[in-house]
């Protein structure tokens, strides 16, 4: 029960029910359950890129490439719908994992095989992957008319009472989940940010851990980058620009340690969850959405400092016990 | 030629051989990374020479200075901060929030020096937020000031919204865009000024040294009686202070200020202080290789500008640049025996 209340993720659900609550008392209409459906789906691509951040994080490393290459795939399953209007939905979706799959392995690779620092990495495909927008695109905005039903259609397809968009958050959930918690390449992103060297003696492949790791996050975003293009109908060079601070904010928020090892995938949907719910509440509350940007810097400041104290405070009271042991 | 690579891409040596003389320091200098450096930047200013007929002329080299001289004065401190092991990602955003502040100030009729003072105070205190957090709580600067660059550019967009503040007074409009003498603009002479100071300060002084040390091995440094925590914070204080001038010399160049002023700067900072040859990890690197590598970028984004590249093509490049300039030191040194 402790350990129950101590723990990041039942803070965060006691926040966002008080968050709701203090929201709900003087705008009831917000907790309508429409309008919550409209939040979670809302919140549903920054939940999906936050997940494949999350294990990013686990890994020591970090990917500010998230949403470049969202935009990047984005376009071009946009160029790709007006070039093919007929191409099947799941064509395109295949073509969006299959791209940001190779931008995150990118990444990867030069964290794996050159050693390079990820945030080196990661901040230069960065720009890198918006410039190749702007080159593919000549700069240009592909429109809402210029997109076939079907693309456009796809997110919002109602399936008990849930739009599509949403339940690809949920079962990207839980897919991390299982991933996370069964499977030994899920245990390993835990292994090799815990502790690398120890990694290495129980017969991991740091660097190969992390490529998987960035691959990962790469799929994630390019799954995302048609769904955001498909859902707001339109793609241009400047989508979601900033969105991997709004990313790195969920994960942190969701106390996914960034020195690796540490952190739950309900953490980070539940940090995610968290800026969502604030986002969506500015305009009703009447908080200009220019705020949006500090309250998520403002966020991540509180929620690193949050969590080095919680780490700090966990290790005295170990080292406590064990010296008690000791003398006992 | 291991000896080329920037400091920051040392793969372990295996092979423990000891030369049976050491290397003469003319040897050594012409196998450094700043020599390389060098040449590049001169192969660079020749081909744009061949390329564009505008481009050797003396008034078009002085405006070719303003695409690297404020980016520059931050590269100076932030090659400190890299060296002792730190990043201030927020830089960017100081400029923006430095710049709306003065903006703001208009309004109180401060003067010209007025706007100055605002403009480095609000540096000064941005960077002693970063620092305190680095230092104060032991946090990692890398989040940290991914935080506060969200954090800094968020309240100026609180302030501005969509809009912009104009209508600085006329004489604030000299430190960027006055000319001290001639083709010699105040930014250059500005930037020269700076390069000495932080040259002395890194290569000729023990706070220098302390930086270093703390950069190879911060516990070391501690126990070798190095007040790590007090440098550190200091260097963040200097990254802010930097970040303050700048903004005052963009907002002076620009005459405007909107919240959306220099995105994206910290990635460029960042790949001049690296293309200088400072190791990304820290512990090595030097203000004459920052200086090059500033000179490097500004001639060729330059360069394109004059055969029409667009800028966003042009961020391509740098980041291509940032990258390769620390990948290709190591493909090299992989694919050596």
């Amino acid at each position: 029960m402790t350990r129950l209340l101590k723990s990041r993720e039942a803070l965060l659900v006691g926040v966002i029910v008080a968050l709701l609550a203090l929201i709900a008392s003087r705008f009831p209409a917000f907790i309508q359950p429409g309008n919550l459906v409209d939040v979670l789906t809302d919140t549903s691509p920054l939940i999906i890129l936050a997940l494949g951040q999350a294990v990013v994080i686990l890994t020591r490393c970090i990917d500010l490439s998230v949403a470049s290459n969202l935009a990047l795939t984005g376009m071009v399953c946009a160029m790709l719908n007006v070039a093919f209007p007929g191409l099947p939905i799941p064509v395109i979706l295949v073509v969006a994992l299959a791209l940001g799959a190779v931008l995150g392995a990118f990444n990867g690779i030069l964290v794996w095989k050159l050693s390079i620092p990820p945030i080196v990495v990661t901040l230069g495909t960065l720009t890198i992957y918006r410039g190749i927008i702007f080159v593919i695109s000549d700069g240009q905005w592909v429109n809402a008319h210029e997109m076939s039903a079907a693309f456009t259609g796809f997110p919002r397809t109602d399936i008990l009472g849930l739009p599509v968009l949403a339940w690809i958050a949920i079962l990207t959930t839980v897919a991390l989940l299982v991933m996370v918690a069964r499977t030994p390449l899920g245990r390993a992103f835990y292994a090799v940010g815990g502790n690398p060297n120890a990694a290495v003696y129980t017969g991991l492949n740091v660097g190969r851990t992390q490529f998987w790791a960035f691959v990962l996050s790469g799929t994630l975003s390019g799954l995302c980058g048609y769904l955001w293009v498909a859902r707001y109908s339109v793609a241009y060079v400047d989508i979601a620009r900033g969105f991997e601070l709004e990313v790195v904010a969920a994960c942190v928020i969701g106390g996914i340690a960034i020195a690796g090892g540490a952190g739950t995938i309900m953490g980070a949907v539940l940090g995610a969850l968290f800026l969502g719910i604030i986002k969506n509440a500015l305009p009703v509350v009447g908080i200009s959405p220019f705020w949006q940007l500090a309250i998520s810097g403002a966020a991540i400041v509180i929620a690193v400092a949050f969590n080095a104290r919680a780490g700090r405070r966990q290790g005295r009271i170990i080292l406590k016990r064990a010296e008690q042991e000791a003398q006992a | 030629m291991s000896d080329m690579t920037p400091s920051g891409a040392s793969i372990p040596d295996t092979t423990r051989n000891i030369p049976d003389r050491l290397q003469s320091p003319a040897l050594k200098a012409f196998k450094s990374w700043e020599t390389l450096l060098l040449a590049v930047a001169i192969a660079i200013f020749i081909t744009n020479s061949f390329l564009s007929p505008y481009f050797l002329n003396a008034w078009n080299l002085s405006d070719a200075t303003f695409n690297f001289t404020e980016k520059a004065m931050i590269a100076f401190a932030m090659a400190l901060l890299i060296i002792a092991g730190e990043i201030d990602l927020s830089v960017a955003s100081i400029i923006a929030l430095a710049s709306t502040a003065m903006g703001y100030a208009l309004q109180f009729d401060v003067g010209t020096w007025g706007l100055v003072v605002i403009g480095l105070a609000t540096g000064l205190a941005c960077g002693a937020f970063n620092g305190l957090l680095v230092t104060g709580l032991g946090l990692p600067s890398i989040v940290v000031t991914i935080g506060t660059m969200s954090l800094f550019r968020g309240i100026s967009y609180i302030v501005l919204g969509d809009q912009g503040f104009r209508g600085y007074p006329s004489d604030f409009s000299f430190f960027g865009q006055g000319y001290v003498y001639w083709v010699i603009s105040f930014e250059f002479v500005l930037f020269a000024g700076l390069a000495l100071v932080y040259y002395v300060l890194l290569h000729r002084t023990n706070f220098g040294r302390a930086v270093y040390a703390i950069g190879n091995n911060p516990t070391g440094a501690l126990f070798s009686g190095i007040k790590v925590a007090r440098v550190k914070f200091i260097l963040f204080l200097l990254t802010g202070l930097m970040a303050g001038v700048a903004a005052v010399c963009l907002t002076s160049r620009l005459g405007s200020t909107r919240p959306t002023i220099a995105l994206g700067w910290e990635l460029e900072v960042v790949t001049m202080v690296v293309l200088g040859g400072v190791n990304i990890l820290g512990g090595s690197g030097s203000i004459p290789g920052v200086v090059i590598a500033a000179f490097v970028m500004g001639l060729v984004t330059f360069g394109l500008g004059l055969l029409n590249v667009p800028g966003i093509v042009m961020s391509i490049f740098i980041g291509c640049l940032l990258i390769g300039v620390i990948a290709l030191p190591r493909l090299w040194a992989m694919w050596r025996p």
